[in-house]
């Protein structure tokens, strides 16, 4: 079974933000939620580099841990996914990620968040694939159709790749050798305690 | 000739100019390496703790990128807490039916005289309640956080116990907010009785007339109920600050002032926890004739007498000239 995980090359993003418009569009992401963002360190200076951001689809997710009421787990393909059936809000999976991945649709209204929302990896959530349901709660199945997640589809430069952790790790080490240098996966080392050795 | 003149002057001109834009220009194409001086994840996360940056999209708190601590809250949450928790409240219980089986009930040694003497008045004893109701369910439906995944779940199934978290978690925030007014006025209206003084040494020298058939005197309020009431109010006004941080994400602080906030929030929820058994045990199965005092608001005599003798004598100093307690506070 492929391992799906999520690589940002910040070596080739240029911050055009087509994976935040890809994946809003595509899932209809409510209104001030963003499943996926794109992050510039060191912005207007020398040696900045843009990273785009979502859930990272954690070994041993530190989200599902926490949750209270057990609403997260782990798909045969290694992709967090959530019920938002079961979600009562409390925001513990929100203390926990450490790339901010999950977000309520009403921050600050009294503590009662509504249900998580997060990247999916366009591969919906419990309810039956492809399903009006699904559809409505989380957005585009892609996976089911075998179809990868759309931003890193979308990507203009290739810098987002998305697939199995082995098949992506191995185009990064070919690049990183082709052209001689690299900055690493980010996030890898947090998500999956592993980085990649170029 | 002037003409001709123009024609070498532009013509140089020219030539400079182009010497000026050659030397301005790309000097050589060598290969370089643009991470030289690039942003390095583990170094940011190594001086940082946490990689942050820009973000264009309106919600500018997503510019966080990278943050590890969750892993140590993590850890806290599923492992540390559920320790302390059961260790604290568990122990207490242990310790409380321990405790009932060797001493028993406290009794009144000298028996009912038949004669009360007013101790909380309605206003205190609406307050107490009031608090104490919220506590109870705050109490529970905070215990279903930590502890209800590994032990109520597994009997009820993933959809009760859904549908009774999420009803316990409104449960919790909303109560707050009585809960939180019962503790100010608590702090208020009992201020007065409760600052320590040497009475209170005494009281602990002799450990509260607990053991044996000791009646250490005090005032309104003895040493053990003092410890009640700062246990009340600090603990209080602790778990109501760092409940209302969790409660209004972003107000007051980040992320990790939130995984602080729980961690605050529920280690001191968990002691209070255990300070209140105690405080329930002892007003009700543990002495006898305490219960009244919050329950009708009068106590016997006799019980003033043999726990709180200093304050039987103000009341009576107050009441009547009289030195023998009269019969007036029970009319």
């Amino acid at each position: 079974m492929a391992r799906m995980k999520f690589l940002c090359d910040a070596d080739r993003c240029i911050e055009c933000n087509a994976c935040v418009t890809a994946c809003k569009n595509e899932h209809e992401v409510p209104w001030g939620i963003n499943r996926r963002r794109v992050v510039t360190i060191n912005d207007g200076k020398p040696g900045e580099r843009s990273v785009s951001m979502a859930c990272m689809h954690c070994t041993d997710a530190p989200c599902a841990a926490v949750c209270p009421v057990n609403c997260i787990y782990t798909t045969a393909d290694g992709v967090v996914l959530h019920s938002k059936d079961l979600c009562i809000g409390c925001g513990y999976c929100f203390y926990a990620c450490p790339f901010g991945a999950p977000q309520y649709p009403k921050v600050g209204n009294f503590g009662s968040r509504g249900k998580m929302d997060k990247c999916t990896y366009c591969a919906g959530g419990p309810e039956a694939d492809g399903s009006r349901e699904e559809y409505e709660k989380y957005g585009a199945n892609r996976l089911a159709e075998g179809k990868l997640p759309l931003c890193a589809e979308m990507c203009s430069t290739k810098s987002l790749l998305a697939g199995d952790g082995e098949i992506i790790a191995q185009i990064y080490k070919e690049r990183v050798m082709k052209r001689g240098y690299g900055s690493g996966a980010w996030g890898w080392k947090t998500a999956y305690r592993e980085t990649i050795e170029s | 000739m002037a003409s001709f003149a123009r024609f070498i002057r532009l013509t140089l001109s020219g030539l400079a100019f182009l010497l000026v834009i050659s030397m301005a220009g790309p000097c050589g194409a060598q290969q370089i390496n643009p991470t030289a001086s690039s942003v390095n994840e583990q170094q940011l996360l190594q001086e940082f703790d946490r990689i942050q940056g820009r973000v264009s999209i309106p919600d500018q708190r997503s510019g966080i990128l990278i943050q590890p601590a969750g892993r140590e809250w993590r850890e806290f949450r599923d492992l540390t807490l559920r320790w302390i928790g059961g260790i604290t409240i568990l122990g207490m219980l242990a310790v409380l039916i321990i405790f009932y089986l060797s001493r028993g009930m406290v009794r009144l040694e000298s028996g009912r005289s038949g004669r009360t003497i007013v101790r909380f008045n309605s206003f205190e004893r609406f307050v107490h309640w009031m608090t104490a109701t919220c506590f109870i369910v705050l109490a529970i439906s905070g215990l279903n956080i930590t502890f209800g995944r590994p032990l109520l779940l597994p009997l009820i199934g993933h959809e009760a116990f859904s549908d009774w978290s999420q009803w316990a978690k409104y449960a919790h925030n909303f109560l707050s907010f009585p809960f939180t007014i019962g503790v100010v006025l608590i702090f208020l209206m009992w201020i007065a009785g409760n600052i320590p003084n040497k009475v209170d040494v005494d009281w602990l020298k002799r450990g509260g007339g607990l053991v044996g058939h000791d009646h250490p005197r005090a005032y309104r309020f003895n040493a053990g109920q003092k410890a009640i009431y700062w246990i009340v109010v600090i603990g209080g006004g602790l778990v109501a600050a760092t409940g209302y941080a969790l409660m209004f994400p972003f107000y007051l602080s980040g992320i990790e002032g939130m995984q602080l906030a729980q961690i605050v929030h529920s280690i001191v929820a968990m002691l209070f926890i255990a300070a209140m058994l105690a405080h329930i045990y002892i007003g009700t199965i543990g002495m006898e004739g305490a219960f009244e005092a919050m329950g009708s608001g009068t106590v016997d005599v006799n019980w003033a007498r043999e726990h709180h003798a200093l304050w039987l004598e103000e009341q009576n100093a107050r009441t009547s000239p009289r030195p023998q307690p009269s019969a007036s506070a029970a009319e």
